[in-house]
């Protein structure tokens, strides 16, 4: 069965999500893979959304982190400042799953700019939820397609912390929570290090080469000892995927989450 | 009762997006809720139109929050702010969009303070941009946070707090290019904690479903951080759906606003196009899309805001 590059992208992040898990979900890739999950192998996992949807099942993939359907399909919906107060900073969310636009080999995300904050070459959206995310999860999960100018040796901006520049910072600030453990990308499957905190490649995708993520990363990144094939989509998670993004095509007259 | 919104007409026909309140509106009200003030100037009976209630609670140079968390934006009592031409406000909104991207590119704003800017499943904010990279139509301030700064400093200006405490901000860059994000140790266990100042905002501006004659408001589905906003500013102005003699059958934890901490409800069906409206009517997603390209050149920005919002005047009461 052929499937695109972005589909085994989806399916392997979607895996990393078990039934127990209550996760907190970034808007775009992380919410393709995080509903995909909930559809097939994790029916019992709870996501919810910033904007208050708690335990939300939608049937199509929201285009805003605020879409109706996401407040019509949850177990219940509260206000911003609760969501952010009582759930999030309240330790009661397993997994934060976030993008970003440029990662770096600590985990560290930027979502604010590209070049000087002051006169930047790219201004993007900014931090949204994602600061606080990524610091009061249990675990965190990355998901963004691999490039060089995506996958930076410096963040030109940070704007969630990872592990820290070093990937020393995130522990002798003290924040009890394990930070990012997984990076899920396009060719293949990055995990942190135990004691250096550093990303190395763990798996490649089916088809993809060492070379090709090298080529990809803009530092010299590792792999680790032993480097595993993924798991090539299987028909039932192709199937509800496609499912789930032509549901979404019908409503929204686009796919989200591409 | 909605206006036409549908995504086959012509961009260039493209009627704008609300209803202005009729010449008889039936409303509201009170001026204004005493939480903040030394005397209460609670007055009943005022009957405002859109017109109306944003030329006696927007003036120039105000700090003016208007929210909607991606549901329920205010676009109508914005498009009246761009009318009348505000001029150096302080706009704060969590998640600016497509309301104040139009705002800051028709030269109201004067400072932007946020947490995540950008158009909600399309791309960039080009007005917003166009005025950060290259100060048109002028420079724009910004003070930007993350949402859990912007959450809690709401909340705490709801609850009458000089700032707001919470856990976050740790390791990152914003507070080394904002100034207001500081961190104090925790009294008793002496953990460092992020600390703003609390969100006070002249007028907040909402829209909601419905109100009923007595200017109570009730608010439902995604719901934000309006209650919020409004109860942290000193005026506020609510935009609805339509008005009731009762809200009829309802949860008794419903969130409702009373009408004294309102100072003006007007009613604008169709207020909130083109974000939706729960119960009401669905985000415009082709409005969105197509204002990707209209707000990349100023020249075609600059026509729609005239055809679309500068000659669509509001009715006169």
């Amino acid at each position: 069965m052929t499937y695109t590059a972005t589909e085994m992208m989806t399916i392997a992040a979607a895996r990393a999500l078990r039934d127990d898990d209550v996760c907190f979900v970034g808007i775009g890739l992380p919410s393709a893979a995080c509903n995909l999950a909930r559809l097939t192998h994790a029916p019992g996992v709870t996501l919810i959304y910033e904007s208050g949807a708690i335990a939300t099942k939608p049937t199509v993939l929201p285009l805003s982190i605020g879409d109706g359907e996401l407040c019509e399909t949850a177990l219940t919906t509260v206000s911003v400042p609760e969501m952010f107060r009582y759930w999030l900073q309240g330790g009661r969310i397993t997994v934060g799953f976030l993008g970003g636009a440029q990662v770096d080999r600590f985990g560290n995300l930027n979502s604010t700019v590209i070049g000087s904050y002051h006169r930047p070459t790219v201004r993007l959206p900014g931090a949204g939820g994602a600061t606080e995310i990524a610091a009061s999860c249990g675990r965190v999960f990355i998901v963004m397609r691999h490039h060089p100018r995506a996958f930076v040796p410096k963040l030109d901006f940070v704007t969630t912390l990872g592990h820290g520049p070093t990937g020393r910072e995130r522990r002798q600030l003290g924040i009890p929570t394990a930070g990012p453990v997984l990076l899920v990308t396009d060719l293949g499957i990055l995990e942190s290090e135990p004691e250096s905190h550093e990303f190395v490649v763990t798996a490649l995708h089916p088809g993809v080469t060492c070379q090709q993520v090298r080529q990809n990363t803009g530092w010299n990144v590792r792999f680790g000892a032993e480097v595993r094939e993924t798991e090539p989509p299987r028909a039932g998670e192709l199937g509800a995927l496609r499912d789930l993004h032509a549901r979404t095509a019908l409503a929204h007259g686009r796919a989200a989450g591409e | 009762m909605s206006p036409p919104c549908d995504a086959e007409q012509p961009l260039g026909r493209r009627p704008i997006t609300w209803i202005p309140a009729p010449a008889k509106a039936n409303l509201k009200t009170v001026t204004l809720h005493a939480m903040h003030r030394v005397t209460d100037i609670r007055k009943m009976g005022s009957f405002l139109n859109l017109a109306e209630a944003v030329a006696s609670l927007v003036r120039d140079g105000d700090t003016v929050a208007m929210e909607g968390f991606t549901h329920l934006i205010p676009f109508a009592a914005g498009h009246e702010v761009i009318r009348q031409k505000r001029r150096g406000l302080t706009l704060i909104r969590m998640t600016p969009d497509l309301l104040y991207d139009q705002m800051i590119g028709a030269g109201c704003a004067r400072k932007l303070v946020f947490s995540w800017g950008g158009n909600p499943g399309v791309g960039s904010l080009h007005r917003f941009r166009d005025a950060v990279e290259n100060q048109w139509p002028h420079p724009l301030e910004i003070e930007e946070h993350s949402h859990a700064a912007m959450a809690n400093a709401y909340a705490a200006g709801a609850a009458g707090l000089p700032c707001a405490l919470f856990r976050g901000y740790q390791g990152v860059d914003l507070p080394s290019v904002n100034p207001n994000i500081r961190f104090l140790a925790c009294p008793f266990t002496g953990e460092s904690l992020a600390c703003v100042p609390a969100l006070r905002p002249d007028v907040a501006v909402i829209h909601a479903q419905k109100a009923d004659r007595q200017g109570n408001v009730l608010v439902e589905g995604i719901i934000g951080v309006q209650k919020e906003a409004v109860l942290a500013a000193r005026r506020s102005l609510v935009t609805v759906e339509e008005v009731v003699d009762d809200f009829g059958p309802r949860t008794p934890n419903a969130v409702i606003l009373p009408s004294w901490v309102v100072t003006a409800v007007v009613l604008a069906p169709g207020g909130a196009r083109p974000s939706y409206a729960h119960g009401y009517y669905l985000r415009d997603n082709s409005f969105y899309v197509a204002w990707d390209e209209i707000a990349k050149d100023r020249g075609r920005f600059q026509a729609w805001i005239e055809r679309h919002i500068l000659r669509s005047p509001e009715l006169p009461a």
